[in-house]
């Protein structure tokens, strides 16, 4: 069966949004192997330290192993400085490494976290190697059919209830549209006092227009 | 020139020479050898106090069983057991290679080593080899934290869940799991579901067949391995028997011919001293 040599990826819809005090992740949970759904309650919202997360998309492996190694840096760095790692960092050993493998890896991914220096943010690393700060990130094969409804909706310094709608609302909309997610919506939402983590059951989505 | 003295350095590298005459012989229609890779059901669950494992024995090649009754449930620690998809081979290498690995483990360290170690270790070893180790894992264990079932990829991703199934015959496997597996069952339905499970898969599916194999590993002792737990196919008895009664051909007429042996002994001498 060709499907099991095929490599293993997270069609995905992946999403980050900043808020007043801290930002909002969220993800679907499927995980594919050509047609067949390996995993339909994946979590692709990866803890790297105690205030920072990351959203992952691309193949399975790559992201994965590409999550340990940060997460082994990150932990390393932070007993030798003394204090939780800034998000940028984070950022940067992601960016390190998608760019130095870039052509051997399929990997986007979205750095989230909380730190003192510069509060919530939100890094995007997609997939030859860049790194970028938004206010707001959308991710995966899912995003392409969702950049108008964040565009329309999204609005600085929201309130944690209503950043957590939105991306439920986003991620729903491209869970609805893109064959590759689907599932449950994952949601991570990281201030300073830590993570809290929710999961929207399926039949628990918001409802949108069905035709 | 090469001589004992002065040896002929062999060129370094790799050697393509024979890649021509090999695309040549494979454009006639006579291609390079195949791994043996087995067409599979694999499965784990999760029940209320362990973990049980199963899987079918077929092994094949190609289209020919080369294998009715091998062994695809592999033994990883006492807590830990690993079935195995994919290249027979690569299976059971790497299933060894972690196996000895994780007891020079448990040596240095004196405890009984968690599950997630050896999913740790089979990861980074199929992601170092970047899916040209062709092994496709489902690992099932106990430890001090409780019952844990990994599904490990070959090229080096990880799932974890309550309930697994892995192989081509992963589809029919699942679809009994869907339909039938809920959280704490007792080891009696878990066994059952499992076997069902394979079942589902020797039937249902092409590349699985012959027996059941289980392999329940329980939070409270030991680990036991069923081989053999049921025979799927077990062949069906003759109705009547081929066999003609004595005397249903005619002697017609009997001649005795006397053999004539010519006995011929050969006696060894020794030849005498001086």
């Amino acid at each position: 069966m060709s499907w099991m040599n095929a490599p293993h990826s997270t069609g995905t819809s992946i999403m980050a949004c900043e808020f007043e005090g801290g930002v909002v992740i969220g993800a679907d949970s499927r995980t594919t192997t050509g047609a067949y759904i390996a995993n339909r309650v994946t979590d692709k919202l990866t803890k790297i330290t105690d205030h920072i997360y990351c959203c992952r998309s691309g193949s399975a492996a790559d992201t994965q192993a590409i999550a340990d190694i940060v997460t082994y840096h990150l932990n390393f760095h932070k007993m030798e400085l003394g204090e939780p790692p800034l998000v940028q960092t984070a950022a940067a050993i992601f960016r390190e490494l998608c760019y130095n493998y870039r052509d051997s890896l399929v990997a986007g991914i979205l750095v989230a976290g909380w730190d003192k220096k510069k509060g919530g943010q939100i890094y995007s690393v997609p997939i030859g190697g860049m790194v970028q700060r938004q206010a707001v990130s959308i991710g995966g094969s899912g995003s392409s059919y969702v950049y108008g409804y964040v565009d329309a909706n999204f609005k600085p310094n929201m309130s944690k209830e209503e950043a957590k709608k939105f991306v439920t609302n986003t991620l729903t909309l491209a869970m609805l549209r893109d064959g590759s997610s689907g599932g449950v919506v994952r949601l991570g939402v990281i201030t300073e006092t830590g993570v809290e983590r929710l999961v929207i059951l399926g039949d628990q989505l918001p409802k949108f227009y069905e035709g | 020139m090469a001589s004992v003295l002065a040896p002929e350095i062999p060129a370094p590298g790799f050697s393509f020479e024979n890649c021509q005459r090999n695309a040549f012989l494979d454009q006639k229609g006579f291609p390079a050898p195949k791994a043996t890779k087995t067409g599979t059901t694999i499965v784990g669950i999760i029940y209320a106090d362990g973990v049980i494992l199963g899987a079918d024995t077929r092994a094949t090649e190609n289209t020919v069983v080369s294998d009715k009754n091998c062994q695809k449930i592999h033994y990883l620690a006492g807590n830990m057991y690993c079935c195995g998809a994919g290249t027979a081979a690569d299976t059971e290498m790497t299933t060894q290679t972690v196996a000895s690995q994780l007891e020079l483990q448990r040596l240095h360290t004196g405890r009984t080593v968690p599950v997630e170690t050896a999913a740790t270790l089979l990861k980074r070893m199929l992601f170092r080899y970047q899916g040209h180790i062709g092994a496709a894992l489902v690992l099932g264990g106990v430890d001090r934290s409780g019952p844990h079932i990994y599904c490990i990829y070959p090229h080096g991703s990880v799932d974890k869940l309550p309930y697994a199934t892995m192989g081509s015959g992963s589809l029919a496997a699942m679809a009994v799991f869907e339909a039938r597996w809920k959280p704490d069952m007792s080891e009696e339905e878990g066994k059952k579901l499992v076997r069902d499970a394979i079942a589902a898969g020797i039937f249902n599916d092409l590349g699985s067949g012959s027996n059941v194999d289980l392999c329940v590993i329980r939070t409270t002792g030991p680990a036991q391995y069923l081989r053999t737990y049921e025979e799927a196919n077990v062949k069906g008895k003759k109705q009547g028997s081929y066999r003609y009664p004595l005397g249903t051909t005619a002697v017609l007429r009997q001649r005795i011919i006397p053999l004539e042996v010519e006995a011929v002994s050969v006696r060894q001498v020794q030849p005498m001293d001086e």
